[in-house]
């Protein structure tokens, strides 16, 4: 990979994003043996209020821990898109929840959308997994880790009993992802 | 044979600080023969204070002495108790020092039922800083800055305690000082937080601030107020109006923290 | 055998770099952004027979934590600014009666209760200046996660070398950051324990200068039995007013950590030595100001990066030197020009040294910074 590669999963407090930045962070660097970083910003609240997860990913050292230019955003609220799509970079990838951001924000981004917290609640069954079906989707729409080694990364961060539900999840939101790139 | 003091002294340490009338000696003396009385090893015994003229005691005694900052020893002692559990750890120090800036750190020890003795010498005063009111001072009397009279409550040490969830609180006075040890002594022995109030006068900067013409004035008043609570079990309520009562107020068995830690210990280690 | 490799958060791998050195006993009060290392050690503290206490109040916590030092053990609290503030009453307690103690401070936006999840680098005046009185300060301010371990052993190397407080103060950015670390094993850092008395214990003095500036220190509980307290003392550990001991005893506590300034200051130097400009940073900033420094170096112009790792005590003379070739500093930090002032206070005046200020929350990021070097004529 050539120089750094930024990813921003952003939304509400409770929503498992700083997990999600997390897990793709140790996908990267635990499990395919490049450099990653992972950073956030919250306010006060434990549920609610606009979250960051930010993820930088190098096959060199990184310095700065935070976003510069943001390659791929992943906006799970409109508050969170309206407030953190101002440094996309042109052409960057942008995820968004197609059932809770209707507005989009202005520019030329290769914009990605499907139902991902109804994916989670109505395909998977639990709404709480929305973090990882957004995961999948970004493996796939990313490229910067391969599916095999985020999906180590996803069962390495769950219970025993969650496996199988994560896993679907996983699958999902990476299948969906694919479908609504075209 | 007269007790010999000497040997819980630290040699050339005497005189100490505080002033002719003062019963503060006459407290250390009774910790002395509970101590004697226990065959407390020295080395194996912390005395800790925080600051003010009873906060100096530590400094006569010859064991691991600790004389911390103003109101926390009760949290120093936490740590040396937690850190090293076989050691008997005895806190002292006046009223001020121990309910007003040291107060959350007594209460929750009091909680924490961590088995250590806490005597608290209480003048109602200031004495080290020159007879400012402290949270025990009676309503209405004089101190340097009330000079109009102390409008404020005072709290009652031993309800405190108790309240606070302290398994064990007594009360003694300086005048009964041959109950003093007694008293301590119990405290030592009983497993949990254990709280002796010792009621004191402090001649210097309480009493002639509210007439008390003389020290003897000042005892004679401890001997008039205390009730042994056996004896106050008789008495009615008018009787009991303005006295004080005296010996074991509350003795209770509760699960002492050391040992309580020690079982997280074990539980941490079987889920390791 | 492969090392232990994880991915970990800043606070995390502090607990663990404490766990690493030895310690054995944690008494903290629940604080943002620096909860993890207490909830860390309240985990991992029992499994090694150590022990973990949760006080009533961040005094309380300092104060136990002084106490269980006494017992020979080494022990670790952590805090953030407003718990730093009520914790310097017993960390001057600590100074004066030269007790190891080593204390994490995450930076947070301040004064009072300030910005409490957001970054800042605002508290590295009161490591060295928040307790009243004339005491040494030993002050280290990591820059990643893996240093953030390593630094932590260090600082209770030092806390029981020289015996006394060390803080460890990672901003918020930092702490909150999480990075691939790789475990040292046992014995691949250095670990120092406090100097036992070599004298039996009726010979016993805490502060005996004959052994040097660092006296040996006794346990409570070991068969030694001495007097601690916080009035100005004696070698023999009882109080004292005689002009002449109280002076001779200040001067030796501030002597004991500036003379081994050496040993105990650690810095980098990254393409300094044709450097033209400086920037002086610590903490995360440092990261943006390396990131300005590559980029800058594309660009032809010549920059270089001197990073603290500790800032008390501070590398002055170093800076002097450096101030002797360059054409100027900048000094980004996330503060009002806390670290600015110490470099313009050690350069004399050989450099203008240019500020860049920020106290929004916000890091500094590398483009700020990257302007502020066309300011360098």
């Amino acid at each position: 990979m050539a120089g750094r590669y930024e990813i921003r999963f952003s939304g509400a407090g409770g929503q498992g994003l700083i997990l999600a930045g997390v897990i793709m962070a140790e996908a990267a660097s635990i499990f395919q043996g490049i450099q990653a970083v992972q950073s956030q910003s919250y306010g006060p609240e434990a549920r609610g209020g606009a979250s960051k997860s930010e993820v930088v990913i190098s096959d060199d050292p990184i310095d700065y821990p935070k976003a510069t230019v943001v390659d791929a955003l992943l906006a799970l609220t409109q508050e969170a898109c309206d407030k953190y799509s101002h440094d996309l970079k042109e052409g960057g990838v942008l995820l968004i929840d197609s059932d809770l951001v209707k507005t989009k924000p202005k520019g030329n981004f290769n914009v990605v959308a499907f139902p991902i917290i109804n994916t989670a609640k109505n395909d998977v069954g639990r709404e709480i997994v929305a973090n990882i079906v957004a995961l999948g989707a970004m493996v796939a729409l990313t490229g910067v880790v391969t599916k095999e080694n985020a999906e180590k990364a996803v069962l390495a961060r769950v219970p025993e009993a969650f496996v199988e539900l994560n896993k679907k999840a996983f699958q999902l939101g990476y299948e969906k992802a694919m479908a609504a790139k075209g | 044979m007269a007790f010999d003091y000497d040997k819980y002294i630290r040699p050339g340490k005497l005189p100490h600080i505080w002033c002719p009338g003062c019963g503060h000696g006459i407290v250390m003396k009774g910790l002395i023969r509970a101590m004697d009385s226990l065959n407390l090893k020295k080395e194996e015994t912390a005395i800790v204070s925080g600051i003010g003229c009873a906060s100096r005691l530590p400094g006569y005694l010859d064991c691991c002495t600790l004389h911390t900052a103003h109101g926390r020893a009760a949290a120093f002692a936490t740590g040396v108790k937690m850190a090293k559990p076989e050691m008997n750890v005895i806190l002292v120090g006046g009223d001020g020092d121990g309910t007003a800036i040291g107060g959350n750190h007594f209460i929750h020890a009091c909680r924490r039922n961590i088995n250590m003795t806490y005597i608290i010498m209480n003048n109602y005063i200031y004495g080290m800083t020159g007879g400012q009111f402290s949270p025990c001072t009676p309503t209405g009397a004089k101190a340097s800055t009330t000079p109009y009279g102390n409008p404020d409550p005072g709290f009652d040490i031993a309800k405190l305690a108790i309240g606070a969830g302290a398994s064990f609180v007594a009360r003694g006075t300086a005048y009964h000082a041959a109950q003093i040890d007694k008293l301590i002594a119990e405290a030592i022995q009983h497993k949990g937080f254990s709280v002796v109030e010792i009621l004191d006068d402090c001649p210097t900067t309480y009493g002639r601030r509210n007439k008390y013409r003389s020290v003897v004035e000042m005892m004679n008043r401890l001997k008039e107020v205390a009730v042994p609570v056996k004896a106050a079990e008789k008495m009615t309520a008018e009787q009991l109006e303005g006295k004080i009562l005296t010996g074991v107020l509350h003795k209770v068995e509760k699960p002492e923290y050391c040992e309580e830690y020690a079982k997280v210990l074990q539980r941490a280690q079987a889920a390791k | 055998m492969a090392k232990k490799v994880a991915f970990l958060q800043g606070n995390e791998a502090a607990a663990h770099g404490a766990l690493y050195a030895g310690c054995r006993f944690f008494a903290g009060y629940p604080i943002t952004p620096s909860t993890e290392v207490a909830e860390v050690m309240s985990a991992e503290l029992p499994k090694v027979g150590g022990k973990f206490i949760q006080m009533e109040d961040e005094i309380g916590a300092m104060a136990a934590l002084i106490g269980a030092s006494l017992t020979g053990v080494k022990v670790l609290t952590s805090t953030s600014g407003p718990g730093l503030s009520l914790k310097q009453e017993n960390i001057g307690y600590a100074c004066i009666t030269e007790v190891p103690s080593v204390i994490v401070n995450v930076m947070r936006g301040g004064p009072s209760t300030g910005m409490p999840t957001g970054p800042s680098q605002s508290d590295v005046m009161c490591a060295k200046w928040g307790t009243h009185g004339d005491h040494p300060a030993i002050c280290l301010v990591p820059a990643s996660v893996q240093e953030i371990f390593e630094e932590t052993v260090r600082a209770f190397n030092l806390a029981e070398k020289y015996r006394t407080p060390v803080m460890i103060m990672p901003d918020e950015i930092v702490a909150h950051m999480r990075e691939r670390i790789v475990f040292p094993e046992p014995g691949e850092l250095e670990v120092v324990d406090r100097t036992a008395p070599s004298v039996p214990p009726e010979k016993y003095k805490p502060y005996d200068t004959s052994f040097g500036d660092v006296p040996p220190l006794a346990a409570f509980g070991s068969g030694y039995k001495f007097h601690v307290t916080g009035l100005n003392k004696m070698q023999d550990g009882f109080p004292t007013t005689k002009a002449e001991i109280v002076q001779a005893e200040e001067e030796r506590q501030v002597r004991k950590v500036e003379a081994n300034k050496a040993d105990i200051m650690k810095w980098e130097e990254y393409l300094c030595d044709d450097a033209e400009v400086i920037v002086v940073a610590y903490g995360s900033t440092s990261r943006s100001a390396r990131f300005a420094v590559n980029e800058a170096r594309k660009n032809g112009i010549k920059a270089g990066l001197f990073r603290l790792i500790t800032f008390w005590p501070f590398p002055e003379e170093r800076l002097l030197e450096l101030s002797k070739k360059v054409k100027g500093f900048i000094t980004p930090e996330m503060n009002l020009g806390m670290c600015t002032g110490v470099v313009k206070g050690c350069i004399e005046g050989n450099a203008p040294v240019l500020g860049i200020f920020r106290v929004d929350g916000e890091p500094i990021n590398p483009g700020q910074i990257l302007d502020k070097m066309k300011e360098v004529k």
